[in-house]
């Protein structure tokens, strides 16, 4: 178990992704930012981690604090890595800004024996109400900027995401969704009341 | 001042030709029962690896460095040079409390195999006939530099490396002891580098040569019987090299088109320009600590390097089954090994899923950035060595010296 204090710092989706990872495990993190999620994997499993980052003071710092990081491109450089060469490859809060999200998601799961994709639901309530009520894309804490300038490309409710799932042929192992408190919805609810109340969405996905 | 320049050319000289043959440094012998079969399938044996120590060997001999230097340094890393009495060419890293902390690691540094400061190379006498080598040693490649150096890491008792690191042509060095030699490289920083020597800079390599080869002072290679040395032609392959080192941006920012000295243009060809004034300096301090021939061999060792080329064409080959932890380090302006280069190695390395950091630093300083004060690539190399140290169980430097 994660200790509470540790537990305040993290992502809720850090938290869960970092749960559902094995001890040990070879893990890719395209678009791992800061590296804060490599750093909890590596410290709370000690897994054998490794990360993509298109920033490039992102990754100078990510080498500097001591994790395996290259400067690259999702949509790009996962063509170079050799099929099942790791046990997860992550794709942490990224998949939205990536050029060709079904390709990306195919070689995750070509290279990861598991998948894990996080995103933001665009099916969120409080994101079809601004919509609807403002006329206008929404800009939250999750989608902070505008249109014009947020790398976001290709943005998606958790049922557009599951259809993908079918399309790539992906089996779904574990999907978890967040609310606006970052507390986990009950499995139990139905997809459609997930779509409306998750506002971000963490699956663990396998090839078929 | 510059005391180079002003004991002139026969006493500098003279002071090289003396490390040449009986270096300053600490050196290793090999017999010639243990000559080195090279590249081009000759033997050579017995020779001489001239080398430098910094630090101490702990007693698991965990936490020695190998930096592998590039077309004209020397084992002088760190410690200051016996011809020029510069400082080490990179005491920017290396040293107590720097990036490769000498108070935490052992740092060996070698000349390389053909090189003019103590290891055998074509200024080197032939012990079979008594004189300099000249052009009848052998040509050698980067991967019989880093087979030279073996027989000196025996010596050391280490088996495996902590970390080879080397930036230009001490990356290649870097590459080619990570692919021949992979058991014993625990973790490899390329810096600068490329996997193979493209065409433009074999072109660049070959102005050079063709203008040592051009002074008549060359003698085909015989300056030393002969008396002379191609002092202008080693001169000119200098300047034009050293262009390639920095970056048109540098140059301007340093340079301008100020003139040196003047007022006014001279109508003439004096070196009216500081810029070119500069360049001569370069060219002629050069000549003062390097051999000729050294240069021809150490930059056709560089034209021949083609990683991928010796395994199939296929550079991930190269890399296959390592276990190597890598950083492969480039530098925005650096047009002679530019980051596309350095981005193909990671490519190669990615294939065989190998661990791999990548970090290109922002300089407008071009290929001689890595000798430079950047600290970007000081923080970059230092948290790389800080968490290979810690998966290789080297404890950190606790308190004070």
């Amino acid at each position: 178990m994660l200790a509470p204090n540790t537990q305040r710092q993290h992502r809720v989706d850090h938290l869960l992704i970092a749960e559902m990872v094995a001890q040990d495990s070879r893990v890719l993190d395209v678009g791992c930012g800061d590296g804060e999620l490599l750093q909890l994997l590596a410290d709370t499993k000690q897994v054998d981690g490794r990360g993509i980052e298109v920033s490039r003071e992102r990754v100078n710092a990510c080498v500097a604090r001591g994790l395996s990081v290259i400067q690259g491109d999702a949509d790009r450089d996962l063509d170079d890595y050799p099929d099942g060469a790791f046990d997860y490859a992550i794709l942490s809060l990224t998949i939205q800004a990536t050029r060709q999200p079904k390709p990306v998601l195919q070689h995750l799961l070509r290279i990861g024996r598991r998948a894990i994709v996080s995103f933001p639901n665009f099916g969120h309530w409080r994101v079809r109400g601004q919509l609807l009520v403002t006329g206008r894309m929404p800009v939250n804490e999750h989608l902070p900027d505008a249109w014009y300038v947020s790398p976001n490309a290709h943005l998606c409710t958790i049922k557009d995401f599951v259809d993908l799932c079918r399309v790539v042929d992906a089996r779904v192992e574990r999907a978890v969704a967040f609310n606006s408190w970052g507390q986990q919805l009950g499995t139990w609810i139905p997809l459609t009341v997930h779509n409306m109340l998750g506002e971000k969405a963490v699956f663990m996905l396998t090839r078929k | 001042m510059n005391t180079v320049d002003q004991r002139g050319f026969q006493v500098g000289s003279d002071a090289r030709v003396l490390e040449a043959n009986t270096p300053s440094s600490a050196y290793i012998d090999i017999p010639a029962s243990q000559a080195l079969r090279l590249d081009c399938d000759q033997l050579l044996g017995p020779y001489r690896i001239a080398y430098e120590t910094y630090g101490e060997l702990n007693a698991a001999k965990s936490n020695a460095i190998l930096v592998t230097h590039a077309l004209t340094g020397d084992q002088y890393a760190a410690s200051k040079n016996p011809v020029t009495g510069k400082p080490g060419w990179w005491e920017t890293l290396i040293g107590p409390g720097k990036p490769i902390d000498t108070d935490r690691f052992f740092v060996v540094c070698p000349n390389v195999l053909g090189g003019c400061m103590g290891s055998t190379g074509p200024a080197s006498i032939n012990p079979k006939t008594g004189k300099p080598w000249g052009l009848d040693f052998p040509v050698i490649t980067i991967g019989d530099m880093v087979d030279a150096q073996v027989p000196l890491i025996d010596h050391l008792g280490i088996d495996q490396l902590f970390c080879v690191i080397g930036g230009s042509m001490g990356g290649m060095q870097v590459l080619e002891w990570a692919a021949r030699h992979k058991e014993r490289v625990f973790t490899a920083a390329p810096i600068a580098t490329a996997a193979w020597h493209t065409s433009q800079n074999i072109a660049f390599h070959e102005v050079g040569r063709q203008a040592v080869m051009a002074d008549p002072d060359w003698c085909q290679g015989r300056y030393f019987e002969a008396g002379r040395e191609p002092r202008n032609g080693l001169a000119v392959a200098r300047m034009a090299a050293h262009i390639t080192y920095l970056s048109e941006e540098a140059l301007q920012r340093k340079f301008g088109r100020n003139l040196q000295d003047l007022s006014a243009k001279s109508f003439s060809f004096n070196a009216d320009f500081q810029v070119e004034s500069y360049l001569r300096h370069q060219g002629s301090t050069f000549v003062d600590r390097f051999d000729a021939n050294s240069y021809l061999y150490i930059t056709r060792a560089i034209d021949y390097f083609d990683l991928a080329a010796d395994h199939g064409d296929v550079l991930a080959n190269a890399f296959k089954g390592t276990k190597t932890r890598f950083c492969v380090v480039s530098f925005t302006s650096d047009w002679l090994y530019p980051t596309r280069e350095s981005r193909e190695i990671v490519q190669a390395l990615n294939a065989v899923a190998a661990n791999v950091s990548f970090v290109e630093v922002e300089s407008d300083k071009g290929h001689d950035a890595f000798l430079l004060d950047e600290p970007e690539f000081f923080a970059t190399v230092t948290g790389f060595l800080n968490a290979a140290a810690a998966k290789r169980g080297l404890r950190p430097v606790q308190g004070s010296r």
